[in-house]
C-alpha cells in the first residue's frame, strides 16, 4: 500500500491521458485491499465486490483530481469508505439484518441478501461474538479496527489512508479497542471479565 | 508524563510501532503502574482474538474476473451517456416538431396554442433560472474543493 512511488506516479499520469491498461495495473495492485476493506466494512461478499469495483470506476472518472504525491491508495480509500458507509446508511444492513436476527431466524436467513459476517470470516463462537462487537462500533472505530487487524496496515499507512496524523491513529485505535473490549465484556457476561 | 499520555504509547507498544527508547519508557511505566499494566494485559488478550480472525479468501476466479467487472462499468458508462444525449436530443426535436405542427394546425384553437406556448416558455424560464442558480452557488462554494 505504498503511495507516491515513481512507477505509480507514471501510471497515474498515463491514466490521466486515458490509458485503461495503466489503470488495470493499478486496479490489480489494490483490488485485494479494496475488496477486503469493503468486506470488513459491509460484511457481505457480493456488496463488497460491487462497492470496491464501483469505487475503482469512480476513481478513474475523477483521476484528474488526484494529486500524485499522495499516492493512489489513500485517495482511493476515501472514495471506497464513503461508498461503503453510504451503502450501510442507506440499507441499514446491519440494523435490519443483524446476527441476532440471523440466529433467531435460523439457517434460512443466511440466504438473504444482507450482512452476513459468517460468510466474511472463518469463525468460531468467539469470532462470532467479536464480529457482533465490531458491528456495534461507530464508523470511525470500525474502520480503524478493519484497517489494522484485517489488512494489517501500519500506523503510517493508516495515517495516510485516513488523512490524519499518527497521533490521531493511535488515539482512535485506543478508543476503538476500548469500546470493542467493553462491548465484548457486556456480551460475554460478568463471569468472563 | 501522565497515565493518559502513556495510553497513546500503549497502542504503539501493543502493535510494535515504538522505537527502542519509547518502548523502554513505556516498560518502565508499567512496572510501577498497576492500572496501566492491567489494561495492557486486557488489550493483549483482545489483540490475540482480533489477530486470529481471518477474512475468508474468495476463489481465484474472483480475482481473475475482477478487472472485467470494473471495465464493464466503463462500457456501461459510455452507453448511458450516449443514450442520455440521444434521448434528450430526440425529446427536444420531437417536442419542437409537435409544437410546430400544433401552431400550424388551423383546427387547434388560438387559446390552446397560447396556453401551451406559455407552458413551454415557463418551463424554459424555470430551467434557465435553476441552471443559473446552481452555477452561481457552485462558483461561490468555498468548500467545493474540500474533500469530504
Amino acid at each position: 500500500m505504498k503511495g507516491g512511488c515513481g512507477q505509480e506516479e507514471a501510471l497515474i499520469e498515463r491514466c490521466r491521458r486515458g490509458s485503461r491498461q495503466a489503470y488495470e495495473i493499478i486496479v490489480r495492485k489494490y483490488m485485494k485491499d479494496a475488496y477486503f476493506i469493503a468486506l470488513g466494512l459491509v460484511g457481505n461478499r457480493e456488496d463488497a465486490l460491487d462497492l470496491s469495483q464501483e469505487a475503482f470506476f469512480r476513481a478513474y472518472n475523477n483521476i484528474s483530481t488526484l494529486n500524485s504525491k499522495w499516492g493512489f491508495f489513500p485517495w482511493f480509500y476515501q472514495i471506497l469508505r464513503n461508498l461503503c458507509f453510504s451503502h450501510l446508511r442507506k440499507r441499514r444492513v446491519r440494523q435490519s439484518c443483524s446476527l441476532e436476527q440471523l440466529a433467531e431466524n435460523g439457517a434460512a436467513a443466511f440466504a438473504d441478501d444482507c450482512a452476513e459476517p459468517s460468510a466474511a470470516i472463518e469463525q468460531t463462537e468467539l469470532h462470532k461474538q467479536l464480529w457482533q462487537a465490531i458491528d456495534r462500533l461507530d464508523e470511525k472505530h470500525r474502520e480503524i479496527i478493519i484497517l489494522r487487524h484485517f489488512r494489517n496496515m501500519s500506523y503510517e499507512q493508516m495515517a495516510r489512508a485516513l488523512f490524519c496524523s499518527k497521533g490521531t491513529v493511535t488515539s482512535r485505535l485506543y478508543y476503538a479497542r476500548k469500546s470493542l473490549k467493553e462491548i465484548l465484556e457486556r456480551q460475554r457476561g460478568p463471569q468472563t471479565r | 508524563m501522565t497515565c493518559r499520555q502513556y495510553k497513546d504509547l500503549m497502542m504503539g507498544y501493543l502493535d510494535d510501532e515504538l522505537d527502542n527508547a519509547q518502548k523502554r519508557t513505556f516498560e518502565k511505566h508499567i512496572e510501577s503502574c498497576k492500572d496501566c499494566a492491567a489494561e495492557l494485559e486486557q488489550f493483549k488478550k483482545l489483540k490475540n482474538v482480533t489477530d486470529s480472525v481471518k477474512l475468508a479468501e474468495p476463489e481465484d476466479v474472483l480475482w481473475e474476473k475482477y478487472w472485467s467487472g470494473v471495465y464493464n462499468r466503463f462500457e456501461r458508462g459510455i452507453g448511458w451517456l450516449l443514450m442520455s444525449i440521444a434521448g434528450i436530443a430526440l425529446l427536444i426535436y420531437g417536442g419542437f416538431k409537435a409544437v410546430e405542427e400544433m401552431v400550424k394546425d388551423p383546427t387547434v384553437s388560438a387559446i390552446l396554442k397560447v396556453v401551451i406556448l406559455a407552458f413551454i416558455a415557463g418551463l424554459a424560464v424555470l430551467f434557465v433560472s435553476i441552471l443559473r442558480e446552481r452555477l452561481y452557488f457552485w462558483k461561490k462554494d468555498r468548500y467545493k474543493d474540500v474533500r469530504r
